[in-house]
């Protein structure tokens, strides 16, 4: 399944520059991950550790910069990318069972006007399997934990069958057992291949769980193998508060509504 | 024009009534809503006012009178119990509260509604202007009712008025004004009971449907003008006042018109005006600002380009053909003279034949423009791990905005550099 | 007794169309934007009836309808580009845009037939005296009905087609886009369902009661289920329930037949609200069961 060239990089990020209301929340980022490996985006709170997934998922309006996926658009490669919102974006009291959430990971394979067929349906299952969940397929997502609510949006996920996954925050809320069946299942994911990007909202088995980081506060710190680069002075760099003079050029923008890039 | 000069002259003691009546209704309004609006309630006075309708049928139908003295408890009892419903039906149930809004906002005016028609079938004399509720017809106000809207009116614009602290307060951090031991939740009621008040003598004159706009727009209107709260509520007022007296008037001259829906047009024109011409927060006001921001760029980059070519040889006052110019630096050919022209009339180049050169004061700009960009990508390398291929556009659009304090700061971070990363001398003044 | 059949078919069908869209409305959080719109097409409807001087269906429901979505942008660029707080770009826009009709109705008061309380809680009694021979085999039939009938089937044709993308979209709009499903568009197509329902069913139920039958059915039916295909059918089955029980209520009290459905609407919501065997009064707190 995963791609026929494997030294092709999975992400590739060229200058890129986001801005929410003229404010740069992400400043000339530049970085390439190669394919196959598990990777964590850390940082401390209003670093863009969100705004870097949602601006690779195509959500956000880009200042400036590109980005590619297998060396490809993200419209040529759509089917290659799955993403997982952060738990809390979405209304848990939607009247729909867990079933139906995973089925969603297949909608984008199906056309149109087509209608779900059995084998999805079959799919739909073997993910929640996966994640532990196929006793609690008809169950109705209101009633389900954070953990569980979390090992639904994994299992939708799931679904898509794509080779590179981005999930923001899947770790926020939950359990200290799923935390384990999810790291576990990312990891067997990356032994057959597949490349995910994870957000990760604390310090904590950081080593153990990734074996690639991007370390970001607004401007990218670091980006590497985790053994190379998980130092005190990175972290330093990382957490020791924003740049000053980059934060007061940030609040001018938005202040004045300056315009991001000269064209 | 004599419609104008009689309606002005308030001879006819009618006229007087109505107006005043309307003036103290629209400045009682455009106070409480202020505050509705910087809570965000805007809704939740649509609501109440649908809402009051079955009050006033039902108070109709138990007395047989119109007398403002039955029919205003009656309303503001099923405003506030239109509240009530809003606030159980969002805290007992996994109903959000725009769907509760909505729901109460609809079934409260269907019994209104339903009770209206029976009324109608039934002929009672008296019922003939109960529908002015629906659309307002402050000419039908008699002499009692204004007095009585008079009344609760100032009472309620004096009660703003002594509370204005608090309730500013709570409107703006909630959590402070508990924390400080003010009774945040006395006051929240007290503002409510307050908006049902002035949406139940409101009703009068704009009717039921529209008296959302009578609390909100005005306070609309005047958040595009300050950020003083104080000056808000004064250009509020103004507002509502204003748009008030033009709907009288206007039903005064053409008594087939509706006074509520007119009085309501000309507070969401003046919303409409503000939005698009407030000089801070207006919608053209961003696109001028846009445009110039655009044309600094152009211009300046002219000059950096000046002095660039001037950095060559050393020569900063040489002479150059806009074509030597242009192969520098590629500009539009239109663009390019535009430029040189607003240039020359700030005196930062001046003309001879068709050449031109910079002055003193542009070869000081275009260095600095050229500093700056520099320090910058400088600083990108140094401090933000940013590699020196992909700090040159960042740097473009940052030396035409920097401010001289962000300049300086930069200068002293850096410690007067000579090179930037590409091994380029940083010129200083 | 025709008459009977006529005005509670067309009310059913009214409640059908409105009950089915609500559902969408109340879990993307839009019940007042479909209050806005429903306001906000009266100038619309004035302006298509100036144009075309006559209830031509066809021109009021593309006028209309056009000003209803034409709402929907209007409330979105004053919240995005004025910067104006989303409950005040719905108030200020839907009173500025019914304030016009209203006006328009008074200047134009001899062109246009249409009176101002009809605006509020329309005439359900009229339907079956205005009607049209579609087949020429067949009796005539009120247009109203007709009317409804057409929007109803292009509405399940929609739901039929395209309701993974609608479910979707309401559910978690960010994973759409992020699997490539554009959001806007299928928002566009709920509002202009709802615009056309607004304005179809106006002249039968007028602009305000319409809002009932949007949210209330719907909002009953959230109360009882938490299975969405049976959360639209029982919102249909509230719908019509009332649409004919409303019918008699207002028959025996001699009011408007409009303010009654909503009124049985509004009981019904009331009993699912204590009585539900999920979310009711009666239950023990889902909240406490969980912590």
């Amino acid at each position: 399944m995963a791609n026929t060239n494997l030294n092709i990089p999975a992400l590739e990020i060229h200058d890129l520059t986001v801005a929410f209301d003229r404010k740069p929340v992400l400043w000339n980022i530049d970085l390439t991950l190669p394919q196959g490996k598990l990777v964590g985006i850390i940082g401390p709170n209003g670093a863009g550790k969100s705004t870097l997934i949602k601006s690779v998922m195509g959500l956000l309006p880009l200042s400036s910069g590109y980005i590619k996926l297998f060396d490809q658009d993200l419209e040529t490669v759509r089917n290659k990318v799955s993403y997982v919102p952060q738990r809390n974006s979405v209304d848990w009291d939607f009247p729909v069972s867990v079933l139906d959430v995973v089925l969603m990971g297949r909608y984008a394979g199906l056309g149109l006007f087509k209608s779900i067929r059995p084998a999805d349906k079959e799919m739909a299952m073997d993910c929640l399997r996966k994640v532990g969940m196929e006793n609690f397929a008809n169950r109705q997502i209101s009633q389900l934990s954070g953990g569980q609510q979390q090992r639904t949006f994994l299992a939708r996920s799931l679904a898509q069958q794509a080779d590179v996954y981005f999930m923001d925050e899947p770790f926020a809320g939950v359990d200290a057992a799923t935390e384990k069946t999810i790291i576990q299942l990312l990891q067997n994911m990356t032994q057959q291949g597949k490349t995910i990007i994870v957000v990760h909202h604390d310090l904590h088995a950081v080593t153990s769980y990734f074996d690639w980081l991007i370390m970001l506060n607004t401007r990218l710190v670091a980006h590497g193998a985790t053994a190379e680069i998980f130092n005190r002075e990175n972290l330093q760099h990382t957490y020791g508060g924003k740049l000053t003079l980059l934060s007061d050029v940030g609040e001018l923008f938005k202040r004045e509504e300056l315009p991001n890039r000269e064209k | 024009m004599e419609n104008l000069i009689d309606f002005f002259s308030f001879s006819d003691p009618n006229v007087r009534y109505v107006t005043l009546g309307i003036i103290f209704i629209m400045a009682c309004a455009a106070m409480v809503g202020t505050f509705t609006f910087l809570t965000k309630k805007s809704l939740l006075g649509d609501a109440i006012a649908h809402a009051v309708l079955p009050g006033i049928c039902l108070g109709f139908m138990l007395s047989g009178t119109k007398n403002p003295l039955v029919l205003i408890p009656a309303a503001f009892a099923f405003g506030w119990l239109s509240l009530i419903c809003i606030n159980f039906i969002t805290y007992r149930s996994r109903i959000k509260e725009d769907t509760a809004i909505g729901l109460v906002l609809s079934v409260f005016f269907a019994v209104g509604i339903f009770l209206l028609t029976i009324i109608q079938k039934n002929g009672n004399a008296n019922q003939s202007g109960l529908d002015h509720f629906l659309f307002g017809k402050a000419a039908a106000l008699v002499m009692e009712d204004i007095i009585a809207f008079s009344i609760v009116a100032l009472l309620l614009m004096l009660l703003t008025l002594f509370l204005f602290k608090e309730f500013t307060l709570i409107s703006f951090d909630k959590d402070f004004a508990l924390s400080s031991g003010i009774p945040v939740r006395t006051l929240e009621i007290l503002q409510t009971g307050m908006i049902v008040l002035t949406v139940v003598i409101g009703i009068q004159a704009v009717g039921v449907v529209l008296m959302a706009a009578v609390l909100i727009t005005p306070a609309a209107v005047a958040r595009y003008w300050t950020d003083n709260i104080k000056t808000m509520l004064a250009i509020a007022l103004i507002t509502g006042v204003f748009s008030g007296i033009a709907g009288a008037y206007l039903s005064y001259s053409a008594p087939n018109m509706p006074t509520g829906p007119w009085i309501v047009i000309f507070i969401s024109t003046l919303a409409l005006l503000s939005f698009f011409l407030s000089p801070k927060k207006g919608i053209i006001n961003k696109i001028l600002k846009q445009k110039r921001y655009k044309r600094q760029i152009q211009d300046e980059n002219v000059l950096k380009t000046l002095y660039q070519l001037g950095e060559k040889t050393n020569q900063f006052f040489l002479s150059q053909q806009e074509a030597n110019i242009s192969d520098k630096r590629f500009f539009a050919k239109n663009i390019l003279s535009n430029s040189l022209h607003r240039l020359m009339r700030n005196g930062f180049v001046s003309k001879q034949k068709n050449a031109w050169q910079l002055t003193d004061a542009g070869k000081l700009r275009g260095q600095r423009l050229v500093k700056i960009h520099r320090l910058w990508e400088l600083y990108l390398t140094t401090y933000a791990n940013i590699a020196p291929d992909h700090v040159h556009e960042d740097a473009d659009t940052i030396e035409h905005f920097l401010t001289p304090e962000l300049e300086a700061a930069l200068e002293q971070q850096l410690n007067f550099p000579e090179k930037d990363p590409h091994q380029t001398i940083i010129p200083y003044q | 007794m025709a008459t009977d059949f006529w005005i509670i078919l067309t009310a059913s069908l009214v409640s059908t169309c409105c009950a089915i869209l609500g559902c969408y409305l109340i879990l993307r959080r839009m019940a007042m934007i479909g209050d806005a719109i429903s306001h906000a097409v009266l100038p619309g409807i004035v302006l298509a009836f100036l144009f075309t001087g006559s209830r031509d269906s066809v021109t009021m429901l593309i006028g209309a309808g056009a000003v209803g979505i034409f709402t929907t942008f209007l409330i979105e660029f004053f919240n995005k580009q004025a910067k104006l707080q989303a409950d005040a770009a719905i108030g200020v826009t839907f009173t500025w845009l019914f304030a016009i009709g209203v006006v328009l109705i008074s200047v134009f008061a001899e062109q246009v037939d249409l009176d101002q309380d009809c605006v509020l809680y329309g005439e359900l009694a009229y339907v079956p005296l205005d009607t049209i021979q579609v087949f020429s085999f067949t009796n005539e039939i009120p247009k109203a009905s007709v009317v409804m009938l057409v929007i109803l089937i292009s509405i399940l044709l929609v739901i039929r087609l395209f309701g993974k993308q609608l479910l979707i979209t309401s559910f978690d709009p960010a994973y759409a886009s992020s699997i490539g499903i554009a959001t806007t568009i299928w928002h566009y197509v709920l509002m202009s369902m709802v615009s056309a329902t607004t304005v179809a069913s106006f002249e039968a139920v007028g602009a305000i009661l319409v809002v009932a039958l949007l949210i209330v059915p719907a909002a009953t039916a959230y109360l009882l289920t938490d299975d969405f295909s049976l959360m639209m059918k029982l919102s249909i089955a509230i719908g019509v329930l009332a649409s004919v029980s409303g019918y008699y209520l207002a028959y025996w009290l001699d009011g408007s037949i409009a303010a009654a459905i909503a009124i049985v609407c509004g009981i019904f919501f009331s009993l699912a609200l204590i009585f539900s065997p999920t979310q009711g009064l009666f239950k023990k707190s889902k909240k406490m069961v969980m912590h």
